[in-house]
């Protein structure tokens, strides 16, 4: 596209999949105990969205990627040691509660505000990525809103592919039932793209990138506007684990014949 | 009276699908328990036979926008004629089903009608008169109750959580509801779909078992050597006489993106877990696979349980499989593939 993509991807932190997570009453409603000293990552799907705007964006020159993220403030400051080597990208930074329990509406809310707010934004070269579902609410349904109250009504969500054809039209395949590919073709930006695992790997840490950001990192972080999320008129009857455990049957002295006997009448049985 | 709307989308072949059918047995049963009635609002390329069943269902109106415009599953078409409907139907309570058309739109017109919305939703019940649903947090790691004051209130139904309405076909009128569609235009195309390359559809959310297959399939063996090639036959073998769905780990799916052999038919659609799906099976094969948490959340729906690795000491082990079978899935599953093509 002349001039480049302006691509903006919403993503923020979630807790690390290998902790232990475990529901506390909190305040203004349930938390996680101990939440802000667990580990944090980026939220996986929306770390794919950052990947793949950054690879587009080298592909198309005069492109620039903004990364628009509601956390707590001290906790982003944290993922960015790490993530500001992995592309280029100008941070937008809210903040507030990444927690899986706050509500979509507001959430969007906030992001849509964020990104109407960043001054050189132009519509038509709009890209907005995300993750199609985070790993804490896990709801899928932010990036829609954020879209909508941006008035972006071309939006595709599991998304594994964007491709941009020779005439600029951008050729996307999103997850639909059964393991198949939607196949849709958009004539222009502005589009919201919510992406699913994509088919990029994780870019190596690059200490020149992690430089260059960290220059616009830290001031976006002392300008972060504090947002206050209230979950109004939502309320939480219960939040509880599941009962994990089971009580393992370990089969370590059998033969093959035997293990597949018994698989075999398992498989078979009602 | 809380006003109540199930919105359906017909299959190109104008029928309903089965998370379309669980989500009427959710309207019949929340409007019941509401003491209330509920409406109906269709969208596809053609809705007669659908209206029919839904008049079975009980629905006391039928809306419906339909037509050619409506045969694809596209954000914008979609929301021009889920804005129409719900403006008709003027509902309190919409109830839907989580399927990739609606979850791709239904959260946008959620919003545009300043309303909430909650997918994912696996039960519902009525407490002191008010819906209150359950849904996961943290990839199926926690589960909570929720209720909501706001209206409309968008109840998304989780695919396999409910049972299927089953019902007479009923003669009711439908009140076409019009669009502004050929104003608006498209800048989208649906052109089409693609299916899985290599080994045909190995995704089946229908199946009775769920087999996984591990990174451990690749990694070199106790004979020094990697057998990709038995790992292949072997469980593609596998699937055909048991028609089971596949499912990855993630260190088993991501071999292919980082250039390493892995099973031609194994892609990141098939990854279970954390960052993968959450599939419902009765049951579950796990083969090759270290059973870590992140791994394991993608099997909170997995009722029965069995797992085969070399490792005594794996995460099976630890209280998530119901039987661990310490062994070589070589051996074990050519065995088992024996066994069932003598029937
Ligand atoms: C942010 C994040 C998100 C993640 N999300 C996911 C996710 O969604 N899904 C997921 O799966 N993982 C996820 N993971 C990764 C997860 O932590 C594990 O690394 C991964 O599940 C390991 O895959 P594996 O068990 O197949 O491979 P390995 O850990 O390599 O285990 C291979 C297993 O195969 C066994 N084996 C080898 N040969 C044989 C044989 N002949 N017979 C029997 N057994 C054999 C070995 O004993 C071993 O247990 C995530 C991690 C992170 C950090």
């Amino acid at each position: 596209m002349n001039g480049g993509y302006q691509i903006v991807v919403c993503g923020s932190i979630v807790p690390d999949p290998l902790q232990t997570l475990e529901p506390v009453a909190g305040p203004t409603g349930p938390a996680l105990r101990n939440e802000m000293m667990l580990p944090a990552v980026l939220d996986p799907w929306a770390a794919h969205a950052l990947y793949e705007a950054a690879n587009l964006a080298k592909q198309h020159s005069g492109s620039k990627v903004w990364w628009v993220a509601l956390g707590p403030k001290a906790k982003l400051q944290q993922l960015m040691m790490s993530m500001a080597q992995k592309v280029p990208f100008e941070l937008v930074a809210l903040d507030g509660t990444a927690s899986g329990f706050s509500d979509s509406w507001e959430v969007a809310e906030a992001l849509a505000g964020a990104i109407e707010s960043i001054p050189e934004l132009d519509r038509d070269r709009l890209l907005l990525f995300g993750g199609w579902e985070s790993a804490s609410r896990g709801t899928g349904v932010t990036m829609q809103m954020v879209g909508e109250r941006l008035g972006i009504t071309d939006q595709f969500q599991g998304v594994d592919e964007l491709t941009i054809e020779s005439d600029g039209s951008l050729r996307l395949l999103e997850r639909v039932e059964g393991g198949h590919h939607q196949v849709s073709v958009c004539g222009s930006p502005p589009v919201v793209v919510g992406w699913a695992t994509g088919r990029l790997p994780e870019p190596p840490n690059n200490p020149q990138v992690g430089m260059l950001n960290m220059r616009t990192v830290m001031p976006a972080l002392q300008r972060a506007k504090l947002v206050q999320l209230s979950t109004e008129g939502l309320t939480f009857h219960s939040v509880d684990l599941p009962e994990q455990r089971r009580e393992t049957r370990i089969v370590r002295d059998s033969s093959a014949d035997e293990i597949a006997l018994e698989l075999v009448d398992w498989i078979k049985s009602d | 009276m809380e006003k109540i709307v199930v919105l359906l989308h017909t299959e190109p072949d104008g029928t309903l699908s089965r998370p379309a059918l669980e989500a009427l047995t959710v309207v019949r049963s929340l409007a019941a328990d509401l003491g209330s009635e509920f409406a109906a609002a269709l969208v596809g390329e053609s809705v007669q036979e659908a209206a029919g069943l839904v008049a079975g269902a009980g629905a006391s109106s039928i809306y419906a926008v339909e037509g050619s415009d409506f045969h694809h599953a596209r954000y914008t078409s979609d929301a021009v004629a889920l804005d129409a409907l719900c403006r008709r139907a003027a509902a309190d309570l919409v109830v839907a089903p989580g399927t990739s058309r609606w979850n791709r739109v239904l959260p946008g017109i959620a919003c545009r009608f300043g309303g909430r919305i909650d997918t994912h939703v696996c039960d519902i019940n009525v407490e002191g008169g008010a819906p209150v649903v359950t849904r996961w947090y943290y990839r199926q790691r926690m589960k909570a109750r929720i209720g909501r004051t706001q209206r409309p209130w968008f109840i998304v139904c989780d695919p396999g959580s409910f049972s299927a309405f089953e019902g007479e076909v009923k003669e009711v009128p439908i009140e076409p509801i019009a669009t502004p569609l050929a104003e608006t235009g498209f800048k989208t195309e649906v052109v089409g779909f693609q299916k899985p390359a290599e080994g045909g559809q190995t995704i089946r959310p229908d199946a009775e078992l769920l087999f996984v297959a591990g990174a451990g399939w690749t990694k070199m063996q106790p004979d020094g050597n990697a057998r990709v090639g038995d790992a292949e036959r072997l469980i593609l073998s596998f699937l055909k006489s048991t028609r089971a769905s596949l499912g990855g780990s993630k260190s088993m799916v991501d071999l292919s993106s980082e250039g390493q052999e892995t099973l031609a038919f194994m892609t990141h659609l098939n990854q279970i877990g954390q960052t993968g799906a959450t599939p419902r099976h009765p049951k579950g094969l796990s083969t090759c696979c270290h059973g870590e948490e992140p791994h394991v959340v993608g099997w909170r729906f997995i009722t029965e349980r069995r797992a085969v690795n070399l490792d005594p000491n794996c995460g099976w082990a630890q209280g998530k499989a119901d039987v661990l079978y310490v062994g070589d899935a070589f051996e074990i599953i050519s065995k088992v593939n024996e066994l069932l093509a003598e029937g």
